[in-house]
């Protein structure tokens, strides 16, 4: 296992890239802790898989380096860099048993074959098809071959990292919950670092301790789930992360106080805005407060969802998502207020703090 | 889910049946008719019985044209499926090369079967033949008019120049439909390059080489027109294959009882070796 430093890394799939935006991949410069699990998370087309397979060694960052625990491996093949990837489509030798698909990767490395026999068994158990060494690969369900998948990684002793491609994508939605947990649990009881690429933010909040939320081949903020919750650094993850995702209203602000299309809105501290910059408000539909009170609002939908109501309404002719308690009073005058501590303030997309 | 049965749904395949009637069932049948039949024309038919039958199947002209076709197959097969996989292996797999490549690849496909033997016969010739001509140059003692080695060697690579792009085409078809990520997983397993060869690519070009091995067998054993431009079976009779032969009985000799009894026979030894091949071939691909 290993600590993995992404040094200036830069991508482009052009030749001669010249502006930013011929760069799938803007700089990324982070350092990734060994036995952590890290979650890439983003919409289709925002670098996340590009990411990986620098990471992986399949691709060879136009800029930057890579290290494994302080070792330079931008250059090396993806066979010496000893990491394990898990594909969106379960990727099984179909010819070979199940047993003979986890012996693989030992017996291309030379293993003995007491410690490859050891090494097998040893992870037949872990993913918990022991009782099917001996069958062919090919006839296996899909979660099935998606865990000798896994299994062909976390056979190798010596692996840095194991990285997961969309790896439930195939997977019918009762066995996600399945599979997820009992990765959660492997990761646990190993400590392997995990990279694991997603479009869904369940899978990532769940799973990961630091979630990558990535926007047009940027990382936009890395944190823990609570943090993209309650402090997203930019109005993408504001949006992405959470459902229904956070307001996001145009603002004036002056001073500790913001202007909302007339309806002012005090704050807890000042922003520093620079001058020009496009400011906004964001504020999570959670802590929305609905009542009697506050700025007034016009509902057009109520959409039950359980224990929870979602509220859609208009705010000075912009839609607003407010979340209400099952059984909490949906007034006739609807009015709203904002938890003042909730308010996030944005300039040109990116959270401004209160100190700085 | 509850079906329907609805027998007006025969209706349906009715024009197929007719079409396959007119085109292959009325025909054989034709043959069939001749086979058990003895004709000295004015349409006048005696009843052979079974005796065209012995006596094709008692005749060496038959064994020795037979064995021959078993050889030819057995050497066209060993030589271009592998030729064609190897072939296909190396193609590009993107870029400019591709189409390149599958058009180099369809032209010998496209030539007129008795257009390809005249090319070769012509191509051999030691007088005029650029291949005869510079193999004589080179002092090699090369006939295929007279020596019966010469003879097979040139029906054998002409064979392979025609149909080695057909086992190719179909094999990179199957190659490109592999996902990138059984490479690169190959990758990250430190897969040998024969070991991706065996595990990722053969398996995944198991059917579409079934279907070569099939159709390649099938037209070779039937082949005709080729050797008949080039060698007219000789020299002697060694490269006289069953069909050749055929020929030569039914519209040569005019012998329609025994050449519809060789014709019939023919016919099962292909349905038979055809219907083995692909029993062999996808019971194993089921046991597992």
């Amino acid at each position: 296992m290993a600590r993995i430093n992404l040094d200036h890394i830069r991508h482009a799939y052009g030749a001669s890239p010249k502006s930013p935006s011929d760069y799938s991949l803007k700089e990324v410069h982070h350092e990734w802790n060994d036995g952590g699990a890290y979650a890439l998370l983003g919409p289709s087309g925002c670098g996340k898989t590009t990411l990986l397979n620098i990471i992986s060694g399949l691709l060879q960052p136009s800029e930057g380096k890579i290290l494994f625990d302080g070792r330079d491996v931008t250059y090396l093949s993806t066979q010496d860099r000893n990491i394990a990837q898990v594909f969106q489509f379960p990727v099984i030798y179909d010819t070979m048993t199940v047993y003979d698909n986890l012996a693989f990767p030992l017996r291309n490395r030379h293993v003995p074959e007491g410690e490859v026999d050891r090494r097998v068994n040893e992870i037949l158990e872990m993913i918990g098809l022991a009782d099917r060494a001996k069958k062919k690969a090919q006839g296996l369900t899909a979660d099935q071959k998606q865990k000798i998948s896994l299994g062909r990684g976390l056979v190798r002793s010596d692996v840095s990292a194991i990285l997961f491609d969309e790896p439930l994508t195939v997977i019918d939605p009762h066995m996600k919950w399945v599979l997820r947990s009992q990765l959660k649990r492997l990761h646990k009881q190993f400590g392997f670092t995990m990279v694991y690429v997603t479009h869904d933010q369940t899978e990532a909040l769940t799973f990961a301790d630091k979630v990558v939320v990535m926007y047009d081949g940027e990382i936009v903020q890395i944190g823990t789930p609570a943090e993209l919750f309650e402090k997203p650094k930019h109005t993408f993850v504001g949006y992405f992360i959470g459902s229904p995702g956070m307001n996001v209203l145009p603002a004036k602000i002056d001073g500790s106080s913001v202007d909302l299309d007339g309806q002012k809105v005090a704050l807890s501290f000042a922003p520093k805005i620079t001058a020009g910059a496009k400011t906004e408000l964001g504020i999570r539909p959670e802590f929305v407060r609905l009542g009697r009170e506050g700025m007034p609002v016009t509902i057009s939908k109520v959409e039950d969802i359980g224990r929870q109501k979602i509220v859609r309404a208009s705010f000075s002719n912009r839609p607003i998502a407010i979340v209400v308690h099952e059984d909490g009073e949906i007034p006739a005058e609807p009015r709203v207020t904002f938890d003042p501590t909730a308010i996030n303030i944005y300039a040109d997309s990116w959270r401004v703090g209160g100190e700085a | 889910m509850e079906k329907t049965w609805n027998n007006k749904a025969w209706f349906m395949v009715l024009p197929v049946l007719v079409l396959v009637a007119f085109s292959a069932v009325i025909p054989l049948m034709t043959v069939v008719n001749y086979s058990v039949q003895d004709t000295f024309g004015n349409n006048e038919f005696f009843w052979a019985g079974t005796d065209w039958f012995t006596d094709v199947l008692e005749s060496d002209r038959f064994w020795d044209a037979l064995i021959r076709n078993l050889i030819f197959s057995g050497i066209i097969l060993t030589i271009e499926i592998p030729l064609g996989i190897l072939i296909a292996l190396n193609m590009p797999k993107k870029g400019l090369g591709v189409p390149v490549c599958l058009v180099l690849m369809a032209l010998p496909l496209l030539i007129p079967w008795n257009v390809v033997g005249t090319i070769w016969q012509v191509f051999g010739r030691v007088d005029i033949g650029l291949l005869g001509y510079a193999l004589a140059a080179l002092g090699i003692n090369y006939n295929y008019v007279n020596n019966v080695f010469d003879a097979w060697v040139t029906l054998i690579v002409m064979d392979i120049w025609h149909w080695t792009s057909l086992v190719v085409l179909l094999c990179y078809a199957g190659l490109v439909s592999i996902p990138d990520a059984y490479y690169q997983a190959a990758k990250i397993d430190g897969a040998s390059r024969w070991s991706v060869f065996r595990y990722i690519q053969l398996p995944k070009m198991k059917r579409v080489l079934l279907i070569a091995f099939l159709l390649r067998f099938m037209d070779s054993f039937m082949i005709y027109t080729e050797p008949f431009v080039v060698t007219g079976g000789g020299p002697g009779n060694a490269t006289t294959f069953l069909s050749i032969d055929l020929v030569k009985m039914a519209v040569g000799q005019f012998d329609l009882g025994p050449a519809a009894a060789l014709s019939i026979i023919y016919f099962l030894i292909i349905l038979l070796l055809s219907w083995i091949f692909y029993t062999v071939m996808t019971t194993s691909d089921a046991q597992k």
